[in-house]
């Protein structure tokens, strides 16, 4: 015997055709469990743009990302997860974990610094509140690699920290060889291996508010503000073409100093 | 003697390698052969330049592990360490052994894998050729020694920190052509010099020399396979021949010279080569000088005799080094772009005229069919020096 395919009488929990995918009842339950995984947040003074004049005349606008750029960011990180050289891998899987932690409001007090040039993303830091006083510094990936972009994005992390977000102090681990002689040799920072780094890992070292500032006209740089033109061209980030900038990354002299 | 020819040409890629050096000198050397179309053929001796592999890569012995490598027994075999002159150096053992009739064709294979061992490391085991008790014991590296001689020439000639960074924009712009460059990034003076961010951008590394007034520490090899001149046509591309070839030395402190700014050995060296050639500086059309540090690249133009003393910074000025000028320097982008893998440097130089000569450079060929070629590899802080002049045809 032939029944009907819906029984208009019983109303189904989801009217998928009306768009509704949760009982009214599901929502609530779902709404209470969001709230308790979703930490509580610091208020996060914004980071104010900045533009960089690089060795090869171009201009890197320095800006803070929004959530929704981080589809984006995932999608041009991806790739490099399977790049072994100078820790890419590492770096970008760990790069991409945080940024979707971010985005799904897993991760408390996070925010992410992009440098961009001509549209493109040329790089990557991000961070977050350990308190108001202490930072925890996450990661810095370059894809534009040759230009110190990855010491200017890093530079920009730690302005961030101590002059926007005022902090006293930052917490860093390096992940890579690079990473060792571009923070903690070259500013340099100070140990802090009581400190155990939330990255997990290698000790922690730290920058002060003294440091800083003693570092600061050497490795700190940038113009503001920045031209609205700029600004306007910096947004939506667009993807570096794949195959040179994993050729680049391949090919390209680390840093030497 | 037989007059020489070079018959065939390789390189690998610049900059990092992902490989062993020995693999990377095969690379080069099995290119080279190739281009010859030497086919059966092989050669009787193999000459080795490298500078730093016993202590850099754990290997020594490295022309006897290429040719068994290459399976090129029973070849005589022997490896040349003469610091970044290495690789002239091998070249110039390579001619002895064609010339004198004692080998008909000779591979010389040029080979450093600086970047197996960290930058720190590099400048260190760079630097062991500097004087033992003079210099190294203080702390002397190879920077600090260009730093030193590029403040007091700057002082002495009006040299001006615009006239370095015009050498670095300029063999950047080369090196951005050459797909074989460590360093395909072009700079400009903003960027580098005078811009706002500058100074973050090319930060000092000895006074007054910058980042960007340094060459890379470079992975590279590069290959020439030598034969009398009279049997050039056996092989297949067009011949160069090697028409003049001299060295000199120096002191090895270089305050112990009665002027540190002369470069007396780059002199002498030029003046013999040229002689042997039968040329004059205006003879010839295109030069890779050893531009280790952007101050030298000028200052070897005019030991070479090419600009009168003091003046190499003002035909720079004048686009007069630039491809297209009167005598295009480091086309190929120099050590500055192009790389500095140090052992190799003087064969990669060879290599790089010989592309020039033959007129396949591609986007970074120099106009007007250029027929010579002269290169200086400086060894030591020029203590030890070998010039070479290279003609096409045979």
């Amino acid at each position: 015997m032939n029944r009907p395919l819906s029984r208009p009488d019983r109303r189904a929990p989801y009217d998928w055709d009306a768009g509704e995918y949760l009982s009214p009842e599901e929502e609530r339950m779902i709404d209470e469990l969001e709230a308790m995984l979703r930490p509580p947040a610091l208020p996060m003074a914004p980071y104010p743009a900045k533009a960089i004049l690089l060795a090869s005349g171009e201009t890197m606008v320095v800006r803070q990302a929004a959530v929704d750029e981080v589809d984006k960011m995932l999608e041009i990180i991806q790739p490099l997860t399977w790049v072994g050289r100078d820790f890419y891998d590492i770096v970008s899987a760990r790069l991409f974990a945080e940024l979707l932690g971010w985005k799904t409001h897993r991760v408390r007090d996070e925010y992410c610094l992009v440098g961009v040039i001509d549209g493109v993303l040329a790089g990557i830091v991000n961070g977050r509140l350990f308190d108001e006083k202490h930072g925890i510094s996450y990661h810095t990936l370059t894809l534009k690699r040759g230009l110190r972009v990855g010491a200017h994005l890093f530079a920009a992390k730690m302005e961030h920290h101590i002059e926007y977000l005022g902090q006293d102090e930052v917490w860093i681990v390096a992940e890579s060889p690079i990473g060792h002689r571009r923070w903690m040799i070259e500013y340099p920072l100070d140990k802090k291996f009581e400190v155990q780094h939330e990255l997990g890992g290698a000790p922690a070292w730290v920058l002060t508010k003294e440091t800083y500032h003693k570092a600061k006209s050497r490795l700190v740089t940038g113009s503001r503000p920045v031209s609205a033109e700029s600004l306007a061209q910096s947004s939506p980030i667009r993807e570096p073409d794949l195959r040179a900038m994993l050729v680049q990354i391949e090919n390209t002299l680390e840093a030497r100093i | 003697m037989r007059d020489v020819a070079i018959v065939g040409i390789g390189s690998t890629q610049f900059g990092r390698a992902q490989w062993s050096l020995l693999k990377m000198m095969c690379e080069a050397s099995h290119e080279a052969l190739a281009d010859a179309g030497a086919g059966d053929r092989r050669p009787d001796a193999v000459y080795v330049a490298n500078m730093g592999a016993p202590r850099n890569n754990k290997m020594a012995g490295l022309a006897s592990a290429l040719v068994d490598r290459l399976n090129l027994y029973p070849a005589g075999a022997e490896t040349i360490e003469n610091g970044p002159a290495s690789g002239a150096s091998a070249v110039k053992h390579g001619l002895h052994a064609v010339a004198s009739g004692m080998c008909d064709l000779v591979l010389v294979c040029g080979g450093e894998r600086m970047q197996e061992v960290n930058n720190f490391e590099a400048t260190e085991f760079v630097s062991y050729l500097s004087h033992r008790y003079a210099e190294y014991v203080y702390g002397v590296t190879l920077p600090a020694l260009a730093g030193l001689f590029a403040r007091l020439y700057m002082e002495r000639h009006g040299v001006r920190p615009e006239h370095l960074a015009m050498v670095a924009i300029k063999n950047h712009a080369n090196g951005a052509k050459n797909p074989r460059a460590h360093l395909r990034i072009p700079v400009t003076m903003e960027g580098i010099l005078t811009g706002p961010d500058a100074h973050n951008n090319n930060p000092w590394i000895a006074d007054p020399l910058r980042f960007f007034d340094c060459c890379p520490v470079s992975d590279g090899a590069s290959a020439v396979l030598l034969a009398p001149a009279a049997m050039a046509k056996e092989f297949k591309p067009t011949p160069v021949r090697i028409a003049g070839m001299g060295q000199a030395t120096d002191t090895h402190a270089v305050h112990e010279r009665p002027d540190p700014t002369e470069l007396t050995a780059v002199r002498l060296a030029s003046e013999q080569a040229l002689r042997m050639a039968g040329l004059k500086p205006k003879d010839i059309h295109v030069a890779e000088l050893h531009d280790a540090f952007t101050i030298l690249e000028i200052a070897e133009s005019e030991e070479a005799g090419f600009f009168p003393k003091g003046q190499g910074h003002k035909a720079l000025e004048r686009g007069e080094t630039k491809i297209g000028g009167r005598l295009p320097i480091n086309p190929s982008g120099g050590l500055k772009a192009r790389g500095h893998p140090v052992g190799n440097t003087g064969v990669s130089q060879i290599v790089e005229l010989v592309r020039q000569l033959r007129g396949e450079a591609g986007d970074y060929q120099v106009p007007n069919d250029p027929r010579n070629g002269f290169a200086v590899n400086f060894g030591g802080f020029g203590n030890n020096v070998l010039a070479t002049v290279l003609t096409r045809g045979v």
